[in-house]
């Protein structure tokens, strides 16, 4: 056998039907023995845990794993309350859920655990564990379905699911908890006059059941985008079992598929499907996106139009905590991303002060509404001001630069000083004297007069920057002669800097483009 | 027989954070406060409930989701815990209701012969949602009142805001007519925040409240747009408003909470008593309420 460390997976509808009324209906009927021979098959492996990945259970902080030893309640379902209720109680594989959480963690997700007695396990779990595990055989695993996850969290997340079964050396069966086709009747619907809720939600539905027939897991996750555009309720959801399938099982298509029942769910598109790894293939195939490793986003940004909260019908638990943008919604930023746009265009000195005077406006308005809007008015004018301070600085009293370049830049919390010489800003004499004449014969100089000059040149630039020598936190100098020179610029140097304590490199160069001896570049904290 | 009526009409936000900042018994957290503006409004709010006479709560929640019409609850009483999924760790309250059946039971019969997809929720396993929960203890912590709960349908999700709000406004006519016919007092919640673009991480200690403002400022001129219409009374148009209002801001309203409410109460005119407004988690809440009775009327913000 293969040291895959995922036996088998398993995609299986989250809707009770099958549960509850399997008799109401022929194809609930189906789908109940269809998972009946999966649960069979789940006694027959060696699975360690059970591995559940429910689109009903929708979180918005982070990705949540379920870690209550056991989860005992009785559930009834929002819209299907009347097929009856669902008592159960679970065996958490804790240990397996610390780690998941652990392993998502580290591959940049947020993550945490959750262990309360009566917190609501979503239909979907409970529809599907009652039916796979019904003596808690094998203990489980369940994990939600971040709301804004999008394709690189979800992708994380399935791989993080290898890492922990790694890490524990343990075997799992998986399971992804969703519908194909998610649109429901709105109306109530007699069961025996179930069916696909148009023709062409059962023409995808069928093609996406081809693909899991030829074990091409990796080709449907790349599909999903397409598969959401045009069987799933757009408002609510983006398709994303697929990814986490395919990444947990780990991203090919050697699998054998096998489609053990698909019909009808109140509209929606339910099958039991199951995917064993093999060595048969339809071979690799040219991906078009690009695979991830490791969550490097801010995951306190709702990324417009990427948000994909799941919500297979009518079972999909609560939704609109953290109903995803719109797309006329794009232009809408959170204060972070409000944050970072300013810092790109002013510097963050601005940043700080603007989410300040936002905080200010936006927080506890005791005053009520008039207060409020005041300090909205004051936060606006604070930023405007502060703006103007930044980007390119030119210094009226430092001399001229000479190329197409300013005095200083602000980005952030920084100053960049261009290269500065030790020409006089009035004159442009050169103190000390130059190196050489107009013919370019050497002529004697003052390497100390020069760069007490060349400071003094940045103390002016500074200054029209609102800051001051002391602010430098790093020096590069260029010398042409530095055998000649290096002692006197050190004197110099020493008498200015050495409380400063900036860093700093010194370089000799062939030629500076005036005939100076001497030239220094700081970096510097901005005021 | 007397005819009923609705004798105040309340926009209550129920993030769990607000039961969690208020310590009560029934809740399992214990925390050091939070969202004093949100909670003294509601403390205020709470005292004027109970100068008024009335023989049931009915409250539209965004947390009873249902795609198949709208459903009422049908059971003369629910005892249980509400652990709420997103933050399990602010909010586990234990619960004991009772509800008003045969209102409800009115209800979901005119709203049917009105044309709407209604259905009675009679299961006694049934878990009532937090929204109505967090309401209902803000507004009226002795729970001395028999309730009705009216989920919201999730049709925005298949058509959009627009049909959302005419439906929402149906669904109200066909509620202030039920009450009418049943000849009660009752007041009406409509439980849900205004903005709602919300942060998706959570301070180490929830309460810290230097963590807590708005998501952004857009969402902040929003609210205030539509505080402003409610205390100038001009409901009509912030209804108007509502599916542009709701798609900006991803508002609860989405749910159509405001909208049954003030369609049930004809519209208000008249301008709405704010009592406080402050953002939980980046959401924009205000608690409000709309008095038909001019006597008892007050300009409180
Ligand atoms: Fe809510």
């Amino acid at each position: 056998m293969s040291d895959d460390p995922v036996l088998f997976g398993l995609y299986v509808p989250p809707h009770p039907h099958p549960l509850l009324a399997p008799d109401q209906n022929k194809g609930w009927g189906e789908l109940r023995a269809a998972y009946d021979e999966c649960r069979r098959r789940i006694e027959e492996s060696d699975a360690d845990v059970i591995i559940v990945y429910s689109t009903t259970w929708p979180s918005i902080v982070g990705h949540q794993f379920q870690v209550q030893p056991e989860p005992e309640w009785v559930h009834v379902d929002d819209d299907f309350h009347f097929l009856g209720s669902m008592p159960y109680k679970f065996k958490m594989d804790t240990e397996f859920g610390n780690a998941y959480r652990d392993a998502a963690e580290s591959r940049g997700l947020h993550s945490r655990t959750v262990s309360y007695h009566g917190f609501p396990i979503d239909t979907g779990s409970v529809v599907a564990l009652s039916l796979l595990n019904p003596d808690n055989r094998i203990p489980a695993c369940i994990v939600s379905s971040n709301m804004y996850a999008n394709r690189a969290e979800t992708i994380v997340l399935g791989k993080a699911a290898r890492d922990a079964l790694k890490a524990q050396g343990k075997k799992a069966v998986i399971v992804a908890v969703s519908s194909l086709s998610n649109r429901m009747f709105t109306k109530h619907v007699e069961p025996e006059n179930d069916r696909i809720h148009s023709a062409k939600d059962e023409e995808w539905n069928r093609k996406i059941l081809e693909f899991f027939e030829k074990g091409r897991l990796e080709d449907l996750s790349q599909l999903s985008r397409d598969i959401h555009g045009q069987i799933r309720v757009q408002k609510v959801v983006a398709y994303k079992p697929a990814w986490w399938m395919a990444a947990t099982m780990g991203q090919h298509n050697n699998y054998d598929g096998e489609v053990l029942a698909y019909a009808a769910l109140h509209g929606s598109g339910g099958a039991v499907i199951q995917l064993t790894p093999s060595k048969g293939s339809v071979g690799d195939k040219e991906f078009d996106e690009d695979d991830v490793e490791i969550y490097r986003g801010d995951r306190n940004v709702l990324t417009t139009g990427t948000g994909d909260m799941q919500a297979s019908g009518g079972v999909d638990g609560p939704l609109d905590e953290a109903e995803r943008p719109t797309e006329e919604d794009w232009d809408w930023k959170n204060p972070l991303e409000y944050a970072e746009d300013l810092y790109d265009e002013y510097g963050s000195t601005v940043v700080s002060h603007a989410s300040g005077a936002l905080g200010v406006a936006a927080g506890t308005v005791i005053a009520g509404p008039v207060g409020g809007l005041a300090g909205g008015i004051v936060a606006r004018k604070k930023v405007s001001k502060m703006l103007n301070k930044d980007g390119a600085i030119i210094a009226e009293n430092a001399p001229k630069a000479v190329g197409a370049y300013p005095h200083a830049r602000r980005v952030g919390k920084l100053l960049f000083i261009s290269g500065v010489g030790p020409r006089n800003p009035t004159d442009n004499t050169i103190p000390g004297g130059p190196i050489e004449d107009d013919k370019g014969n050497p002529l004697d100089y003052d390497i100390e007069a020069q760069t007490e000059a060349c400071i003094e040149n940045i103390r002016i630039i500074m200054e029209a920057c609102d800051a001051e020598l002391d602010d430098i936190i790093d020096i590069t100098t260029f010398l042409v002669d530095m055998k000649r020179d290096f002692k006197g610029y050190n004197k110099v140097y020493a008498k200015h800097f050495e409380e400063i304590q900036a860093t700093r490199t010194t370089l000799a160069i062939q030629a500076l483009p005036t005939p100076i001896a001497v030239e220094m570049k700081v970096i510097a904290k901005a005021p | 027989m007397i005819k009923g009526e609705i004798v105040l009409g309340c926009l209550a936000p129920h993030p769990p954070h607000l039961v969690y900042a208020d310590n009560p018994d029934e809740n399992e957290p214990t925390s050091e406060g939070g969202w004093e503006t949100l909670r003294w409004g509601y403390a205020r709010l709470a005292r004027k409930l109970k100068t008024i006479e009335y023989d049931a709560i009915v409250i539209l929640t965004p947390h009873w989701q249902t795609y198949i019409g709208t459903h009422f609850l049908g059971c003369d009483s629910f005892k249980s815990l509400s652990v709420d999924p997103i933050f399990p760790n602010l909010f586990r309250y234990h619960y004991n209701l009772k509800v008003d059946v045969e209102l409800s039971e009115k209800m979901c019969e005119i709203a049917g012969e009105a044309g709407i997809i209604t259905k009675m929720m009679r299961n006694p396993d049934f878990r009532v949602d937090y929204g109505t929960i967090t309401s209902c203890h803000l507004l009226n912590p002795d729970w001395d009142k028999p309730i009705v709960t009216v989920s919201s349908n999730r049709n925005r999700h298949y058509y959009s805001v627009e049909v959302m709000n005419e439906q929402a406004q149906a669904l109200g006519d066909a509620c202030r007519k039920a009450i009418e016919e049943s000849g009660k007092r009752v007041v009406l919640i409509a439980s849900h925040s205004l903005s709602h673009r919300h942060f998706t991480t959570e301070a180490p200690l929830p309460e810290d409240m230097s963590r807590e403002h708005i998501y952004n400022h857009s969402q902040y001129v929003w609210d205030m747009k539509v505080i402003d219409l409610m205390r100038e009374g001009k409901m009509q148009e912030f209804i108007d408003l509502m599916p542009e209002f709701t798609e900006q801001t991803m508002a609860e309203t989405e749910g159509g909470g405001l909208t049954w409410m003030m369609a049930a109460m004809g519209m208000p005119n008249y301008p709405a008593e704010i009592y406080g407004y402050q953002s939980v988690i980046g959401t924009g809440n205000v608690v409000a309420c709309w008095d038909p009775d001019e006597e008892t009327r007050e300009m409180v913000l």
